[in-house]
This record gives C-alpha cells, sequence and structure tokens, in this order.
C-alpha cells in the first residue's frame, strides 16, 4: 500500500476518507447542532485545507497511479493522479475549505434534515467530487459521479416540506439521470472493443473518427446537463436556490466544474485527438449559454436565482474557451490551444471563488432578513457591513473589474479570441471574431447584473421595516467570506504564478505550454511576440497611489467640512424606499432590450383599481416550448398505451388470444 | 531613455489632469458659437470645480461609506486610464501594465463604481440613472471592445503604444475596416460621455438625464471630483480616438526628447480640432428617446463587428 507521507495520491486519498469519517461521526449525535457546526465542519475544513495543500504541490508532479482493494468484485477502483485532476482537487479543496468554515456557522436548529444527517451528506458529496476527480476507470468514476448526483440530491431536498423544493429535487435527480447515461453510454464506445474499462485502457484504444465523434457528443450531453448548458439548464435555476446556500455554494462554485473536468478528460486524454468541429458544437453550446444565463440573470427577482443564472452564463464561457481550445488544438496551433485551454482553467477556478462567496452571502442575507426576494431587501450595507464589503468583492471580480481575478480570465480568453486570425480555415476565422464578441458583450451584460444584485441588496434604502433588526454574519461566516473574498484577490493579482501551476495541465493535456518566456513575476505576457501584457500588482499600486494622492491633494488644498443632511433628489420632499428601483425595475431594461428571448407575462394596473397591482413573470422558453412539449408529448404516448390497458380480464384474454393467432399464423 | 520614458508618462498624467477641464469649456465655447450665443470663458470649468473645492459638502443621511468613496475611485480610475493612453509619447512605463483590454476594464470599474454610488442613497433619480448608465454601458462596452479589437488584429497586439506605433507607421495607408470603426467609435464616444442625442450635459430635467441623475446626492469637493472625473473621460475617450484613428505626431522611441516636445502641440490641435467637430455633431442632431439609445448604441455595435469582418476579408 501506498504511504501517504511520500505519495500525494495517497495523502489525497487518505483525506477524502477523512471526510468520509467525518461525515459519519455525524450521525454519533445527530440531533446536535453544536457537534456538527462547532467540531465537525471545521475539522471538515482542515481537511479541504490540507487537499488543496497537497493537491497544489502534486500539479507539476508526473502523474501517479494506484489500484485500490476496495471497488465492485474483480474489478478494484483505479485512481490517478496527474496534473488535471490536481488541479481541480486544489480547487475543490481550498473552495470547500471555506465554504465548511462558513456552514461551521450556517447551519440552525430546525431548518429541514437533522444536522447529523446534513454534515453526513454535506460530506459525503465533498468525499465524491475528489473522487470523481481522482477516478482512473469507468466502474469508479460512474460509483463517484453517481454519490455525487444522490447526496446533492439529498442536500437540494434539505427543506423536504416545501413541495417545490421537491419539485426542484426531483427535475435535478432526473437531468442528472438523462446526463448519467450519457456519460455511461460514451465511456461504453470509448472502451473500443476491448471490453477493458480502465481509463488506460480507452486511452489505448484506437477508435474510428465516427466512433470517436459519438463518444464526444454523448460525453458532452452527459457533463453538459450536469454542468447546466442550455437546453439542458432547466434544472439548474430551481435546484440552486432549493438547497441551503453553502450547498448552492457548493453545486454552483464546484460541482458545475466536476463537469467541466469530465469534458477535459474525455476530450484531451481518453480520446486524445480531438477534430475540429467538436470544437465549435461546444463553442455554439458554450456561448449560447453565456448569453441565455446572462439575460435571464439580469431579469431575476430572487437573489439566489439571479446567481443560479449567472453560473449558467459562468459555464457558458468556459465551455467556449474548451470550444476554442478544441478547434486550435486539432488544427495544430498549440500556443493559441495551451491560452485558450489556460483561460477555461482560470475561469473554472475563479468561478468557484466569486460563485461561493456570492452564495455564502446570499445566504448570510437571507439567514438574517429571511428573504430570498430583492424586492423586499436594500439598505443591508448599514446593518451587515461585513457580508456587504466582502460580498462586494465577489461581486465585482465576477462583472470582470481589474485588478480582479474575473478579469484575469476574461482577459486570456479575449486574447485567445483575437489572435484566431491565424487559423487555417477562413470560416472559422470570421466566426471567431463574432464569438469575441459575444464573450464581451456577456462579460459587460454580467457587470449590469452585478450592479443590480449588489446595489438592490446592500444600497439604498431598507425597503422592509423588519430590516433594521438585520444582523452581521457570526465569526464563522465572516472566516469563510474572507478567505473565499481573499481568494478572489490573490488570484487577481498573481496570475503569472497560477498560470505557471496551470501551465503543467496544458503540458500533459496538448503537449505545449505557455511558457512566460522572460517576463518579469509580476507581469503577464502569454504571448511575448504580440507585445501584449497585463500587470495587476502594478496597475493596483498606481491605481491604489492615485487615489491616495487624489485623497491627501483634497485634504491638503480644502476644508473637510462634511454635514448630513437629508437626500436631496431633485427636491422632492417626501422620499420612501418605495420610490427606489425595484429588482423588477432594474431589469425592466434588458427586458424591454432582449423581448424576444424572453416569455413575458404581465398584469397591470389600470386607472380605477382600488389596489393597483404590477405584476411581470419571465419564464424561460426553452421550459416552455422543450421541457412542456416533451412531457406533453410523452403524456400522450403513455395515454394511447393505457387504452390497452382497460383493466377488464376478457380484455386480456382477447389480446392474449389474437397475439396466439398471429404467432400461429407466423409460425405456419 | 527611462528617464524620457518617466517624463512622458509624468507629463502625460499631469497633461490630463490639467487639460481636461478646458476641453470641456472648448466643447461648451463651440457649441455657444454654433448656437448663436454669447460663449462662457475657457476657464468656466475650472471656476466650477473650485468653487465646489470650497463648499461644505453635504452628504445624504442614508449615504454609506461607499458614497463616499466612489469619487475617489472614480477620479483615480480616470487619471490611471488616462496614463495608459498613448497620447503624446509612446513609450509609457504604465502601458506594459495594462493594455486596452484592461483600459476598457478600467473605464467599466469607474462606471460600476459610480452606479453603486447612485444607488447609494435610495432615492428615485439615482437608482434610475444607475439603471441608465448600466444599460449604456453594456451596449457600449462591447462595441468599445471590438473597435479596439480591429485595430489590434491590423496590429497583431493589444498593447496600446504598439498600436499607436503600428498605425503611426503607416499614415498613407487607408484602411477600410478602420473607417467603420471609426463611426462606430464616435457613436460610443456621445453614449459614453453622455452627450447628445444620448444624454444632455446641460440639461438638470429628471426625465431626460443619465449622467447628471447619478450625481444629484453629491456635492461640494465630491461633486467637483465626479465632474472633474467626467472631464477626463471624455477626454480619455477624445485620445482614444485620436490614437486609435489619427495617431500620427505621437513621440515614438526613436525620436527621443525633440518628438516629445513637438508631441504636446499636436496633441493641442488634436483636441481643438476633435472638439469642434465634437460640438458640431452635438448641434445638428437631436435628443433621442432613451429606448432609442439601445438602436444606436446596436448600429455601434454592429458598425464595429463590420469593421472587424471587412479587416478580414479585405486583410487591411
Amino acid at each position: 500500500m501506498l504511504n501517504p507521507t511520500s505519495s500525494p495520491l495517497a495523502a489525497c486519498l487518505a483525506l477524502l476518507a477523512a471526510w468520509g469519517v467525518v461525515g459519519l461521526a455525524g450521525l454519533l449525535r445527530p440531533r446536535s447542532v453544536e457537534f456538527a457546526g462547532r467540531t465537525l465542519f471545521p475539522l471538515g475544513a482542515l481537511c479541504g485545507l490540507a487537499l488543496a495543500v497537497v493537491a497544489v504541490r502534486s500539479i507539476a508532479l508526473p502523474p501517479e497511479q494506484v489500484q485500490l482493494l476496495i471497488g465492485l468484485p474483480d474489478l478494484p477502483f483505479h485512481m490517478r493522479l496527474d496534473p488535471l485532476a490536481a488541479v481541480f482537487l486544489a480547487l475543490l479543496g481550498a473552495a470547500s475549505a471555506g465554504i465548511s468554515v462558513f456552514s461551521a456557522g450556517y447551519f440552525r436548529r430546525g431548518e429541514g434534515a437533522l444536522p447529523g444527517l446534513l454534515c453526513l451528506e454535506y460530506h459525503l458529496f465533498l468525499a465524491s467530487m475528489g473522487l470523481v476527480v481522482l477516478a482512473d476507470d469507468a466502474y469508479a468514476f460512474m460509483v463517484a459521479w453517481e454519490t455525487m448526483a444522490l447526496s446533492s440530491y439529498f442536500l437540494v431536498t434539505t427543506q423536504h416540506r416545501i413541495p417545490d423544493i421537491r419539485r426542484a429535487g426531483f427535475l435535478y435527480l432526473l437531468i442528472a439521470h438523462l446526463g448519467a447515461i450519457g456519460i455511461l453510454l460514451s465511456f461504453g464506445v470509448m472502451q473500443g472493443g476491448s471490453w477493458l474499462f480502465t481509463f488506460d485502457a480507452m486511452r489505448a484504444a484506437q477508435l474510428d473518427p465516427q466512433w470517436a465523434s459519438a463518444a464526444f457528443l454523448l460525453a458532452f450531453f452527459g457533463f453538459g446537463a450536469k454542468a447546466g448548458l442550455v437546453p439542458l439548464h432547466v434544472w439548474l435555476p430551481d435546484a440552486h436556490p432549493a438547497a441551503p446556500s453553502p450547498v448552492s455554494a457548493l453545486m454552483s462554485g464546484v460541482m458545475l466544474k466536476t463537469a467541466v473536468y469530465g469534458v477535459l478528460r474525455v476530450t484531451f486524454d481518453l480520446l486524445g485527438d480531438p477534430q475540429w468541429w467538436w470544437g465549435l458544437v461546444a463553442l455554439g453550446f458554450g456561448l449560447f449559454s453565456a448569453f441565455y444565463g446572462v439575460v435571464f440573470a439580469a431579469v431575476q427577482t430572487d437573489m439566489k436565482r439571479l446567481l443560479a443564472w449567472s453560473s449558467i452564463e459562468n459555464i457558458g464561457i468556459i465551455f467556449a474557451a474548451i470550444g476554442i481550445t478544441i478547434v486550435f488544438h486539432a488544427l495544430g496551433m498549440s500556443a493559441l490551444a495551451a491560452l485558450s485551454l489556460i483561460a477555461a482553467l482560470y475561469h473554472c477556478v475563479n468561478h468557484a471563488f466569486m460563485k461561493s462567496l456570492l452564495f455564502l452571502g446570499t445566504g448570510a442575507v437571507l439567514h438574517a432578513t429571511g428573504e430570498r426576494n430583492l424586492g423586499r431587501l436594500g439598505g443591508l450595507i448599514h446593518r451587515m457591513p461585513w457580508v456587504a464589503w466582502l460580498t462586494l468583492v465577489g461581486a465585482l471580480a465576477i462583472a470582470g473589474l481589474p485588478p480582479l481575478n474575473g478579469f484575469v480570465s476574461e482577459w486570456l480568453l479575449l486574447q485567445a479570441f483575437l489572435f484566431a486570425d491565424t487559423v487555417p480555415r477562413p470560416f472559422i476565422n470570421m466566426l471567431l471574431p463574432i464569438g469575441a464578441a459575444l464573450v464581451a458583450l456577456c462579460a459587460a451584460l454580467a457587470g449590469y447584473v452585478m450592479v443590480k444584485f449588489f446595489g438592490v441588496i446592500f444600497l439604498g434604502q431598507p425597503r422592509e421595516p423588519t430590516l433594521a433588526q438585520a444582523q452581521d454574519a457570526g465569526l464563522l461566516e465572516r472566516i469563510g467570506l474572507a478567505w473565499l473574498a481573499l481568494a478572489c484577490v490573490v488570484l487577481g493579482i498573481f496570475p503569472v504564478q497560477v498560470i505557471g501551476a496551470l501551465d503543467a495541465v496544458s503540458r500533459d493535456l496538448l503537449g505545449t505550454q505557455l511558457g512566460q518566456g522572460a517576463a518579469q513575476w509580476w507581469l503577464l505576457a502569454p504571448i511575448p511576440a504580440r507585445g501584449a501584457s497585463y500587470g495587476p500588482l502594478a496597475l493596483l499600486l498606481a491605481g491604489a497611489i492615485l487615489t491616495g494622492l487624489t485623497v491627501l491633494a483634497v485634504r491638503a488644498f480644502y476644508h473637510q467640512r462634511v454635514r448630513r443632511g437629508p437626500a436631496w433628489d431633485c427636491g422632492f420632499v417626501r422620499i420612501d424606499a418605495r420610490m427606489q428601483d425595484t429588482a423588477e425595475g432594474f431589469g425592466q431594461p434588458i427586458r424591454h432590450i432582449f423581448q424576444p428571448f424572453l416569455r413575458m407575462s404581465r398584469e397591470l394596473p389600470t386607472p380605477f383599481d382600488a389596489v393597483p397591482r404590477y405584476r411581470v413573470t419571465v419564464t424561460d422558453w426553452v421550459w416552455h416550448a422543450g421541457y412542456e412539449r416533451i412531457g406533453r408529448s410523452v403524456r400522450g404516448v403513455a395515454d394511447l398505451v393505457a387504452r390497452l390497458q382497460q383493466g377488464r380480464i376478457s380484455t386480456y384474454l382477447m389480446y392474449s388470444f389474437v397475439t396466439l393467432i398471429v404467432l400461429l399464423w407466423i409460425v405456419l | 531613455m527611462n528617464g524620457l520614458a518617466a517624463l512622458t508618462q509624468l507629463l502625460e498624467i499631469i497633461f490630463a489632469i490639467v487639460a481636461a477641464p478646458a476641453f470641456v469649456g472648448w466643447v461648451n465655447k463651440c457649441r455657444a458659437w454654433l448656437q448663436n450665443r454669447s460663449a462662457p470663458s475657457l476657464l468656466q470649468p475650472y471656476r466650477g470645480i473650485h468653487k465646489l473645492f470650497h463648499k461644505e459638502a453635504v452628504i445624504a443621511d442614508g449615504a454609506s461609506g461607499l458614497f463616499r468613496a466612489a469619487p475617489y475611485v472614480v477620479f483615480a480610475t480616470m487619471v490611471a486610464a488616462a496614463a495608459i493612453i498613448p497620447s503624446m509619447g509612446t513609450r509609457l512605463p504604465l502601458t506594459t501594465a495594462a493594455d486596452s483590454i484592461a483600459l476598457v476594464g478600467l473605464l467599466a470599474t469607474a462606471r460600476v463604481f459610480l452606479a453603486l454610488a447612485a444607488m447609494d442613497v435610495g432615492t428615485a433619480f439615482g437608482t434610475l440613472g444607475a439603471r441608465r448608465e448600466m444599460m449604456l454601458g453594456f451596449l457600449a462596452e462591447p462595441a468599445l471592445l471590438m473597435i479596439i479589437f480591429v485595430a489590434a488584429m491590423i496590429s497583431q497586439s493589444t498593447s496600446l503604444p504598439i498600436i499607436a506605433e503600428r498605425l503611426t507607421g503607416e499614415t498613407m495607408a487607408l484602411y477600410p475596416s478602420l473607417a467603420f470603426t471609426a463611426v462606430a467609435f464616435t457613436l460610443v464616444l456621445l453614449a459614453e460621455n453622455a452627450r447628445i442625442p444620448i444624454d444632455n450635459p446641460a440639461t438638470h430635467l429628471e426625465l431626460t438625464m443619465i449622467h447628471e441623475a447619478m450625481l444629484l446626492e453629491y456635492s461640494a469637493r465630491h461633486l467637483a471630483l465626479m465632474e472633474w472625473g467626467a472631464a477626463l473621460k471624455l477626454f480619455n475617450y477624445a485620445c482614444i480616438g485620436i490614437t486609435l484613428f489619427v495617431p500620427f505626431g505621437v513621440a515614438t522611441e526613436a525620436q527621443g526628447p525633440l518628438g516629445l516636445v513637438l508631441a504636446v502641440p499636436v496633441l493641442g490641435a488634436k483636441l481643438l480640432v476633435a472638439g469642434a467637430a465634437l460640438a458640431v455633431l452635438e448641434t445638428v442632431s437631436a435628443k433621442l428617446r432613451v429606448f432609442r439609445a439601445p438602436e444606436f448604441l446596436a448600429t455601434a455595435f454592429l458598425f464595429a463587428v463590420l469593421g472587424l469582418l471587412v479587416h478580414l476579408l479585405l486583410g487591411a
């Protein structure tokens, strides 16, 4: 057996096992919030931190394999730690460390499932995500994948007494399993007739181009369902808000990334030789999801639903980056392939921290106010300064503003798109700049969404009198938020170091690396010949110095007199909280501009109403035109079948008789 | 040479800070002339800023720290943006830290802070202005990026000094793609700087304003910084346009100190022309309804994309 002190893979497995043990320990005292919260969740966070450290240190090491003694009869589990797995493990460990610390202070008595049970599900969820990333054969992968789906299903339905939440959980489980079928079939194709289901066998298998394409498309369908690509996204805006906030954070921040991991693993490692048109498939679905997601995010009125739609956008951007990676790689443009792969990975890591931070922020708000509806929040920056300022970091990061982390991945992706004019195929050449335009549009819309999100929740006047009693988050919750916010800042300011680590993945998967050439440690210059560079630390310092100088100059030359007074608002005397923009109001330009994409029903007041009511509901076209139609046709078929089933024994005897006659006729 | 680079950098920052209000004053003067009014002095914006700095700041009761920090952040961001646009010389130390994409990012940062500050007090007009500003922003930002992409594809780099040098070196070469993007850029400039036909910088009529609505709660030194920041923004946009479309006369690496000495009057002359042209554009057009603004900016976006396609098709 391997020794955990010398082998990073063994250390990772030991830590995943430790998560399992921590989870099981929750069953010792299932009703005690204190035991789960004060002891077990912090322990889980420590495991996560250790996992992140081990994984980061092993990114640049050569791959390591082990065959476990456990598993199905005659089918031992294979595990493998390579740079790709290490990056996703590091992401899982580091993000979950923050989320677990937050959870330690978050879960309260009387919120659905028992705390001990919750602790078990939560840690099983974490461990299964780790196993998905480490699995090196199809069986181990599917077992881990299903454990992940089931444990997260139970976490989503924590408050199972609410019918909507049960429905959201069911939809999630349904689509997760549709996806799992796709993945399973894809593995079936990839074994290539050898009937060996280890990943090594799949790497060695020589597939026909058609079969390879079939395997890719099946895997893309399967992982796309988990990632929430449009049109398989319908579960996501329901399931993420239904779960408790730390679970939403894990699902959005980490679980969606396992699907990204799966696509990368299948495309670049198991199939190994992607065809260029696969890239266009990924790019098309990715860009459409990004755009669709961000438009819907902008019109949401529920804060967690808004974030869920924003996750669809970010996943879309990641898939677009993967798409151009495939195109570049298949056409032999190695430097650009490495650049776009690193952009995809960087965005995965970034999104894990930003989105977890925002979801946890909404969790703190939810606990303090009991409100998820943006229309009943507002002004919380005064009552909850810690949560507000830390959430602001996440909001600015996800809006892609320099010098935070969201901007770095956006910058890398745009660089990759921008220098695609050297692609030897003219029509791709034309297509990619349009892609760049869409990415730019989505990034700008993300800024809109985040101003709405932050502005409506934390700024302005409180829209309800009860908000005056809101309490800031507790110490553990603050630590969790601060950890994630710090990660957003550090990932934004030291891109060279992060890319240095991610380069190992590119070396392993694509056979090329970005390299940094002679550039300095603070200056990001991915393709030196292009002369484009970005130095966030210098930019931040310049900005800080300029701001400081401005403050000092104003202080030195002018007086500092300040008076507080009522708001001016163009001289209107009576201003109340109702006069501010609501979430609906803030989304109105988007509803107006993108009308064809949205399915709206409006209820407008007339001048004679005693109690005027204004209501607008925006629903998803895909759900209405796709899923409901499929549902209706399935029902129609079922009704046809049901006609056969009359429940009268004479009819059934009649069927038997007719069948017998027909068979006899065929035989004779 | 390194000393010269630092000097160029410093000179450019100081020139931007000092000249930005004068540029606004010049545009106002031209507008007054065109409209047959007696023109205000070029120094009028300075007087306004000076007056505001001496007033006592009144801050609304419900304002948070964000409200007070935003003017400084917006002003500093605009100065940082001015520092990386090679309007005078192409040897700017800060441009290694921020390329054209980062420049667009900086402008977006300023916009987000402005919008958040406008929502902070929680008044009807503030949130209305913030919403409209973000609406214009999400349309104008990708258009601006596309415009920059065309120049970046021509010069094979997103670094602004490289773009400027490459385009200066071929003053005589005519790029049809740049002609399309120049149209797009003009539209973006008008929208982003709250000019007619999108917004009216001179109005305080509640329902028509965007930029002014966001500044309603500001007073005294905070308002002065915001006004100065807005002037810097207009100045920056003019300089971006100069860099992308008429970069000749900018001091390149080869020219040494003499180039820098020459570059200042050349830049001044270009700004005078740009300001006069802006005044003409504003005088001959009427203000659009707010909901025509998306069409206006979509046109800009399409022109920029067209420019990109023209570049890819013709290679020029």
